[in-house]
């Protein structure tokens, strides 16, 4: 399992991008705290590669159940103020972000 | 009522719900009684985050009313706590993040419409881990839960506000939630009973998501009778929640009240493996006391193994937090929860997120989101699905063994606040016990065992396959009653051995 | 240099359903913005997903209408990124078990019969909307959680033409199945293209760019044409094509450069825990496959077949579905098939081309068109008046015998009835009536005209002339 990101500063680099994915702002401190942290939880579970699970079946449900749907029914959803009532910022039904330039 | 000294006598579940029911008590004064012990006790605990104290008086009087006019629901006025990250129409669901610090939500969780159905009443929100990442309620943004058995150590976590409030009488029962081990740990901390049901068992809908794969609404209570009352009202499927199953709910209060005095013809295992690592002594000895009580009630006592065990802290980490990465991108700042204006969106998200989120769920997120991303995937949250699938297999075989697993809850009772918050990887070991049952997805119970040399609780784990959580609930009980009866908790310092001011 | 061109599109088609993909609100288009929304589709703190079963069956449908493959077992996955529009910022979709694998459509090209493969086709959700302020953008969920299916072709286009006839074929497919109402002003057919140039004859398809705001299959063509001569005059003169983004810029006719700064897309996807497989068995496929509407090919061929109708007008029939169920169900009714046909590509289609309303909103229906063009058969009222008759119908609907009625349009065609007006035309007009008897046929259309204006256009014509030349060629001149 990638030996290679054990060196920190790979991993510094890691983490910076991995925040930029996750939306998060980081300062250096950040970076510093969470290299370290990240390094030694990777250490730790890369103690799974030391068992063989080429022909084992990945578990995504504990309890494999399949086709639940429902009917195509309309049901009652939330009343137009209350959709609105946590929003940070609305104006003319919307919720109102900076402008996004497309 | 004086704030000091030791609480005074808990009605449990039960008892609350028998004493209504024969107008011995109306809801109202249940209630106040119980606003008042909060009043009292939760500066010190620290165990609610929001406490709802008119409205729930006001719905105390309207249930007597119903009463009165001779409804028939049983838990028409009972006062019940909810964890701060199950929703409540028109109450706040802070999960303990300052994200969602003034979010009130519109709906109610599947679980607090049975429970409002049923009669219940809401009392206030109980304090957790931030969005239920860890196990002390030390990453609460409102501060920490306190245990009650000694207010310097943890209350556990994540449910630590539940397992503190019912601990100490500041709840007759409470809702958590458990990913990997967050009502059984704390209940064992605080020496109450904590049930994690089978995965599917419960709704999730109202539940905000940690790791969905992982995560149960359950019970926590003073005695096993009143986590089947519970759970009763709790279970079943939810046409809201794909993942509730379409099973039907055995009669759990009839598997308790008809459980029989012995354990004859029940076979206990034991696994190898969670008698290995690094138990305290004190731990390890008050379940093997309850082992040797078990023996005696006629329990056939076999050795199991569960050989994967070992992999079950990295494995869970690795598919909780990759789960949570993606559960937790929804706090934007954009529909609801904190914001931190900028000019530009992306540049808002960022900050919005670093303002709002704590240190250890950002840990948990970059985390998540490395082993997911791009060259990972197969390294890491693949191979973990794998381990799991061992972890599940594991289950299977010890159960066609045995019918029920006994273990201890954690390698040790509550420690000190502040004494692993800042070594991650530690805290995460201390959940080994707790996590296989979150992978297979099978139920899982913590019942107080007894005190520790130092006075605090220690927590017996008893784990039943998938949907036999009549099975669970029945030898909890039986084994309930072998088990010393814990004094009231001192609600205060061991160290200084007073009372906190 | 000669270049081939390879064009591979990414459709996304909202489905006909009533409700939302994992929630009960409605898909309803126009409403106010964050009118239709609920805690799931607007990602609120505990919503949870549950699919709808008629999307599933939609998406099969379509599968099976292009002859795909459907996956017996499919699942769906998060795919994680951050946008205003996104309400969980990541979109429910399906990776790597897609209910549709392969397939394809067989289109018309001038060089003749062409089939253009699919690649897959997938469930999944559609986005919110974001409006833009001079200061500031807003978002709008209605859109959050519509039910689109996504359909991959593999880059077997090599034309501009050929892309705009594989989506009218396509268009009407997924019409006759039933699957979508493929309306473009209301989005429900989305169009992102791939395209590509390299030398002929070379072995490896050149670099791609992906063209994105294709708000009408105009826009699809136009933009190809643009982006193919671009590439092309790159590649010409030596120079590369760059892989990226391009925004179609509808009001000037070019392509642009969209994002410069962009970071690679990392979508992180891993399987909906929320969410449980789908499941499908081949008794399920079987039964789904005879409820499948005849698809367009079928449906002209029969029309031919069955109502003896050219091509042409079998073509024209169905290229909407519900055009040409009306046309059955009128030409059943009356039993003149092609005069049916006649009647509904010159008139009705011009009305609902000038209104730009679909066949199903008129108040007109196949029993009136029917009762009517008997009427017209039977001399019960002439053509003019059945124009204006069928106008009627088309504005505000009724019976043709009830308007005919009350317009007093029925055709005079009682013998008795017209004689007392034909001698009245014949007393006023001695003169053009000598000049019938002296051998001047062209006078009587004067007084066939006469005899209609003082009937206001009531008589039957054939019957006026017949009245009147038997009452000019029994009388003698003198009176
Ligand atoms: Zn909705």
């Amino acid at each position: 399992m990638n030996e290679h990101t054990t060196c920190s500063e790979d991993l510094a680099a890691e983490v910076r991008r991995v925040a930029k994915l996750a939306r998060i702002y980081v300062s250096e401190d950040d970076v510093a705290q969470w290299t370290r942290d990240l390094g030694r939880i990777l250490e730790y579970v890369r103690q799974l590669n030391e068992l063989d699970v080429d022909s084992v079946e990945p578990t995504a449900h504990a309890i494999p159940v399949a086709n639940v749907m429902r009917d195509d029914e309309p049901r009652p959803g939330l009343p137009h103020t209350e959709a609105l009532s946590n929003a940070p910022a609305a104006r003319d039904g919307l919720f109102i972000v900076p402008k996004i330039i497309e | 009522m004086s704030c000091s000294g030791p609480v005074s006598e808990l009605p449990s579940l039960s008892a609350a719900l028998d004493a209504l029911r024969r107008n011995e008590v109306s809801s109202e004064e249940l209630v106040s009684e119980l606003l008042r012990t909060i009043e009292c006790w939760n500066p010190t605990l620290n165990a609610y985050v929001y406490v709802n104290s008119e409205e729930a008086l006001a719905c105390a009087r309207e249930a007597d009313a119903r009463r009165r006019a001779g409804d028939p629901a049983p838990w028409v006025g009972v006062p019940i706590g909810i964890k701060d990250n199950i929703c409540v129409r028109g109450q706040p669901c802070t999960c303990g993040s300052k994200i969602l610090k003034s979010y009130r939500s519109p709906y109610d969780a599947t679980v607090s419409r049975r429970l409002r159905e049923a009669g219940a009443v809401f009392v206030g929100r109980l304090n957790l881990d931030e969005f239920a990442m860890g196990s002390s309620t030390e990453t609460s943004a409102w501060g920490p839960a306190r245990n009650p058995w000694d207010v310097d150590r943890v209350a556990g976590g994540s449910s630590g506000g539940s397992a503190a409030a019912v601990a100490a009488g500041m709840a007759v029962a409470a809702l958590g939630s458990d990913t990997g081990g967050s009502i059984r740990q704390p209940a064992a901390f605080c020496g109450c009973v904590g049930l994690k049901p089978s995965y599917g068992r419960v709704s999730r809908y109202g539940l905000v998501a940690y790791a969905s794969s992982l995560d149960q609404i359950g019970p926590l209570t003073r005695t096993v009778r009143d986590a089947a009352l519970l759970l009763s009202v709790l279970a079943g499927r939810d046409p809201m929640d794909s993942t509730s199953l379409d099973v039907p709910v055995p009669d759990y209060i009839a598997a308790v009240d008809q459980a029989p005095d012995d354990l004859r013809g029940r076979c206990i295992g034991l696994p190898r493996e969670y008698f290995a690592e690094g138990i305290e002594p004190d731990v390890a000895q008050a379940v093997k006391a309850a082992v040797a009580d078990m023996a005696r009630l006629g329990a056939d006592v076999v050795e199991v193994s569960l050989p994967h065990t070992h992999y079950a802290v990295a494995a869970y980490y690795l598919i909780a937090t990759a789960e949570a990465s993606a559960n937790l991108a929804r706090f934007d700042g954009v529909r609801y929860g904190l914001r931190v204006p900028s000019e530009d969106v992306l540049e808002q998200y960022e900050r919005t997120r670093a303002e709002g989120f704590g240190q250890e769920v950002k840990r948990r997120i970059i985390l998540g989101t490395y082993a997911l991303s791009a060259g990972y995937y197969d390294a890491y949250y693949l191979r973990a699905q794998k381990v799991r699938t061992l972890i599940r297999r594991d289950f299977e075989r010890a159960f066609q063994q045995c019918d029920l697993l006994l273990t201890p809850v954690a390698p040790t009772t509550a420690f000190r606040i502040g004494e692993r918050i800042s070594d991650p990887l530690t805290m995460y070991l201390g959940d080994i016990f707790t996590v296989p049952a979150n992978l297979a997805g099978i139920c899982a119970i913590s019942i107080p065992a007894g005190l520790d040399s130092r006075g605090l609780p220690v927590g017996l784990q008893l784990m039943a396959p998938a949907l036999e959580e009549a099975r669970l609930l029945q030898v909890a009980h039986v084994v309930e009653q072998t088990r010393p009866r814990l004094p009231r908790p001192p609600l205060a310092s061991r160290a200084s051995g007073g009372s906190p001011a | 240099m000669k270049f081939a061109v390879s064009i591979g599109l990414e459709i996304h088609v909202q489905l006909r359903t009533r409700t939302k993909i994992f929630c009960g609100c409605p898909t309803t288009f126009g409403a106010p913005p964050n009118t239709q929304v609920c805690p799931v589709c607007l990602g609120l703190p505990g919503a949870l997903p549950v699919l709808n079963r008629e999307a599933v069956r939609l998406t099969v449908m379509a599968g099976l209408a292009l002859g795909c493959r459907i996956n017996l077992r499919s699942k769906f996955d998060r795919k994680n990124y951050f946008y205003p529009d996104m309400p969980k910022n990541y979109q429910i979709s399906q990776y790597d078990l897609p209910l549709c694998v392969g397939g394809g459509l067989e289109i018309e090209t001038p060089a003749g019969r062409r089939f253009i493969r699919l690649r897959r086709i997938h469930l999944e959700e559609d986005v919110g909307k974001n409006l833009h302020f001079a200061q500031s953008s807003g978002v709008d969920f209605n859109r959050a959680g519509v039910p689109l299916m996504e359909i991959v072709t593999e880059p077997d286009l090599t034309s501009a033409d050929e892309a705009h006839t594989f989506l009218l074929a396509l268009k009407e497919v997924l019409l006759h199945g039933g699957i979508s109402d493929c309306n473009l002003e209301e989005g429900n057919l989305r169009c992102d293209v791939n395209i590509s140039v390299r030398p002929e004859g070379a072995d490896e398809l050149g670099v791609k760019t992906e063209l994105k705001n294709l708000n009408s299959f105009r826009a699809v063509h136009r933009a190809l044409d643009y982006e193919i001569r671009r590439q092309i005059d790159l590649l010409s003169c030596g120079r590369t094509v760059v892989q990226e983004t391009r925004r179609w810029n509808d009001e000037l006719g070019i392509t642009e450069s969209m994002r410069t700064k962009e970071e690679a897309h990392d979508y992180r996807y891993f399987p909906e825990p929320d969410l449980v497989p789908v499941e499908l068995t081949e008794e399920q496929l079987t039964e789904w496959r005879a409820q499948l509407p005849e698809l367009p090919a079928a449906r002209r061929a029969r029309l031919v077949r069955e109502y003896g109708l050219p091509e042409y007008d079998a073509k024209v029939l169905t290229a909407d579905p519900d055009v040409a169920d009306f046309f059955e169900a009128a030409a059943r009714r009356s039993q003149q098939p092609k005069i049916v046909s006649n009647w509904i590509m010159t008139e009705v289609l011009r009305v609902l081309g000038e209104r730009g309303s679909s066949i199903r909103d008129l108040p007109l229906t196949p029993d009136a068109l029917a009762e009517l063009i008997e009427m017209v058969q039977r001399g019960v009222i002439n053509m003019p008046a059945a124009k204006s008759v069928l106008a009627e119908l088309m504005e505000h609907g009724g019976r043709p015998a009830e308007i005919i009625e009350r317009r007093g349009l029925v055709q005079i065609s009682d013998r008795g009835a017209l004689e007392p007006v034909v001698e009245e035309v014949l007393r006023d007009h001695p003169g053009p009536a000598a000049d019938y008897r002296n051998g001047k046929a062209a006078a009587l259309q004067f007084l066939i005209g006469q005899v209609m204006k003082r009937t206001r256009g009531k008589a039957n014509p054939k019957l006026v002339a017949e009245v009147l030349r038997a009452r000019l060629e029994s009388q003698s001149p003198s009176s």
